[in-house]
């Protein structure tokens, strides 16, 4: 038994990445980072607003969330579809009664399907951000180039026309990409993406047609992931926020550099009426802490942005 | 293959020598932050994939950057603060990655044992030779970068084949004689040190690392709660600092800081390490202390109760 002897060699074994994506540095060392007002942390609320398609493809995989029975799978097909009618209203109640600002990330198949939910945030002024076609229109490695050009294109193209947005952030379907999703986005004039939560603060991202910024939408405390992937309950979810929340502002004040607390939702899980109740709790906490500053993506991209030069 | 690995013979827990820890501590506690390398894009393992997704596997590899990046300093921040030098469980290819981390433990008097040169090479399909230069390609890295011989073994990415063992004892000789490579991870039958047996009769061990404390088992394999895992840290403990006046126990919690250091997860953490080390008979060690401690006084005392205990009345 013998591997071939490429196992042994390491031709990236050096300084820094294995990659040229982005630099290697350690959130400690950077310059510091003040958020407007003399505020520490930085709460940055993303809601995904999804569409589920009952024809799920599933290239190159069924998405978390997606549909799991024999076509037609109604009860996933209408349960994700209950966020975008029922759940979405709680949360944007929810939302006003704590005086926290959201960003929503839209498939932009949604902004096409659903033009009174569309038309509600942007009246609002809550900030758009393109979330891909659909959930089932996953950008990975090995598809078709052309594809995937055509699927950024139009996702983010349409879903300016729509919103009447600039639309400079983006979140990849599950956060998948392909070897050339990050090439796409910056041809297409996005400016921030959130699919590599490397770090707890923004970092600049190498691609061919320039660069992107790494916004850090935290995986770990997106509902869904607590929630469906850890079945962890409700209860758990309120203190994991509660005391990540603690923690950053913590080590905002000790330290010199303000911080960012990123939860990702979904109106199909945090809107059903046994768990919004849970979210008022969170919202409510966090916006009594001391030192809070909620705000859109694009602002907090604004801000660091300004301060980087 | 074999049906049983042959590294050491059946020992009951109860009435066995007792094992007397430094100033008469119960129970030698120590913690072992798994720093790792995972690479984007590694050469494909023909018996397991690093990666669910096609490449780039953008979730994987961000949030284990993420520990390198965010999560390493909070860790160690927290761990100096209740007097814990880490022991490290390294993807040696990290002393070329980031040397900045490996200067910071090594300032901190932190041990560094292998955990293979990155945590996307597994050991599967490797011939014999290969897998020893693997082992001597990681040790002699640590060597060169901090000075120390290594002394202890985790597997990378818990990948093994039946000489895993032997190699590392045998590299561990041939570059450092009796001061390398004498301590092993990779085993998790008992909550005490005990003799391995290996083909070259090293004095070799293995010291109780803990599956079930990992915060990556507790996390990501077992899905327990943040503030449960603090528990169940708490309950580990205190159960075996009971048993430990008997005779000496071990207490490990092994670490990886893409895990127990994300915002919502080091609360439970710091609670747990301030409850354990606010005891009194805790020695606060590293894994290689507690190895040469139990093979200088009570090596021999083991392997003469095992054959006693192994022998039909």
């Amino acid at each position: 038994m013998t591997l071939d002897k490429e196992h042994l060699e390491y031709p990236q074994r050096h300084y820094g990445m294995d990659h040229e994506r982005y630099d290697w540095s350690l959130l400690s060392e950077r310059k510091p980072v003040s958020w407007p007002g003399e505020k520490k942390l930085a709460l940055w609320i993303n809601v995904g607003l999804q569409f589920f398609p009952l024809n799920q493809k599933g290239e190159p995989f069924a998405v978390p969330g997606g549909m799991t029975m024999p076509y037609p799978d109604f009860r996933h097909y209408s349960l994700r579809d209950y966020g975008n009618r029922v759940g979405i209203y709680r949360l944007l109640k929810a939302f006003d009664q704590n005086n926290i600002r959201a960003s929503f990330a839209f498939n932009t198949e949604l902004a096409e399907r659903a033009p009174y939910l569309l038309d509600k945030i942007a009246t609002r002024g809550d900030e758009i951000l393109c979330h891909g076609w659909n959930m089932d229109s996953l950008h990975y490695g090995g598809m078709d180039q052309r594809d995937e050009s055509e699927l950024v294109e139009r996702s983010v193209t349409r879903l300016r026309e729509l919103s009447g947005q600039a639309v400079r952030g983006w979140l990849s379907p599950a956060r998948n990409e392909s070897e050339q999703t990050p090439e796409l986005l910056a041809a297409n004039g996005v400016e921030y993406f959130c699919d590599w939560v490397n770090d707890d603060m923004p970092f600049e991202f190498r691609t061919d047609n320039g660069p992107l910024v790494a916004m850090p939408l935290s995986n770990e405390l997106e509902d869904r992931f607590v929630l469906m992937n850890n079945f962890h309950s409700e209860q758990s979810w309120l203190e994991q926020v509660c005391d990540a929340a603690d923690f950053l502002l913590a080590e905002a004040k000790s330290g010199n550099s303000a911080r960012i607390l990123a939860l990702n939702i979904h109106p199909w899980l945090m809107g059903q009426p046994h768990r919004i109740g849970t979210l008022e709790k969170a919202l409510a906490y966090l916006s009594h802490l001391d030192g809070v500053w909620s705000a859109h993506a694009g602002e907090i991209y604004d801000c660091w942005r300004k301060q980087q030069d | 293959m074999k049906a049983d690995p042959g590294f050491y013979d059946y020992w009951p827990y109860e009435d066995r020598p007792k094992i007397e820890w430094p100033n008469g501590a119960r129970i030698a506690f120590w913690v072992a932050p798994n720093i790792e390398f995972y690479e984007l894009n590694p050469p494909a393992n023909p018996y397991r994939k690093a990666w669910p997704q096609p490449y780039p596997a953008t979730q994987g590899y961000s949030i284990r950057d993420y520990g390198n990046r965010v999560g390493h300093m909070r860790q160690m921040e927290v761990l100096e603060r209740y007097g814990v030098r880490g022991s490290v469980s390294l993807s040696t290819a990290l002393c070329d990655h980031h040397p900045e981390l490996i200067a910071l433990c090594a300032e901190r008097d932190w041990e560094f044992f292998s955990h293979g040169i990155y945590n996307t090479r597994y050991t599967y399909g490797m011939s014999e030779a290969q897998e020893r230069d693997m082992i001597r390609d990681a040790m002699e890295s640590i060597h060169k970068h901090t000075g120390q011989q290594c002394a202890g073994y985790l597997a990378p990415a818990l990948s093994h084949s039946e000489l895993t063992l032997d190699l590392f004892a045998e590299v561990g000789t041939e570059l450092f004689g009796d001061n390398g490579g004498f301590y092993t991870c990779d085993l998790f039958h008992d909550d005490q040190p005990t003799p391995i047996r290996l083909r070259s009769d090293k004095r070799f061990v293995s010291i109780p690392y803990s599956l079930e404390m990992n915060d990556t088992i507790a996390y990501v394999v077992n899905r327990v709660e943040p503030r449960r895992y603090g528990q169940m840290l708490k309950d580990n403990f205190d159960r075996l600092y009971a048993e430990g006046e008997q005779s000496g126990t071990v207490m490990c919690i092994p670490t990886h800081n893409y895990q127990v250091s994300c915002p919502h997860r080091m609360k439970a953490f710091e609670e747990a390490l301030e409850y354990i080390t606010g005891h009194s008979d805790v020695w606060v060690t590293t894994g290689r202390e507690i190895a040469q401690h139990f093979i200088a006084n009570h090596y021999d005392e083991s392997l003469q109760d095992i054959a006693a205990r192994g022998a039909r009345a």
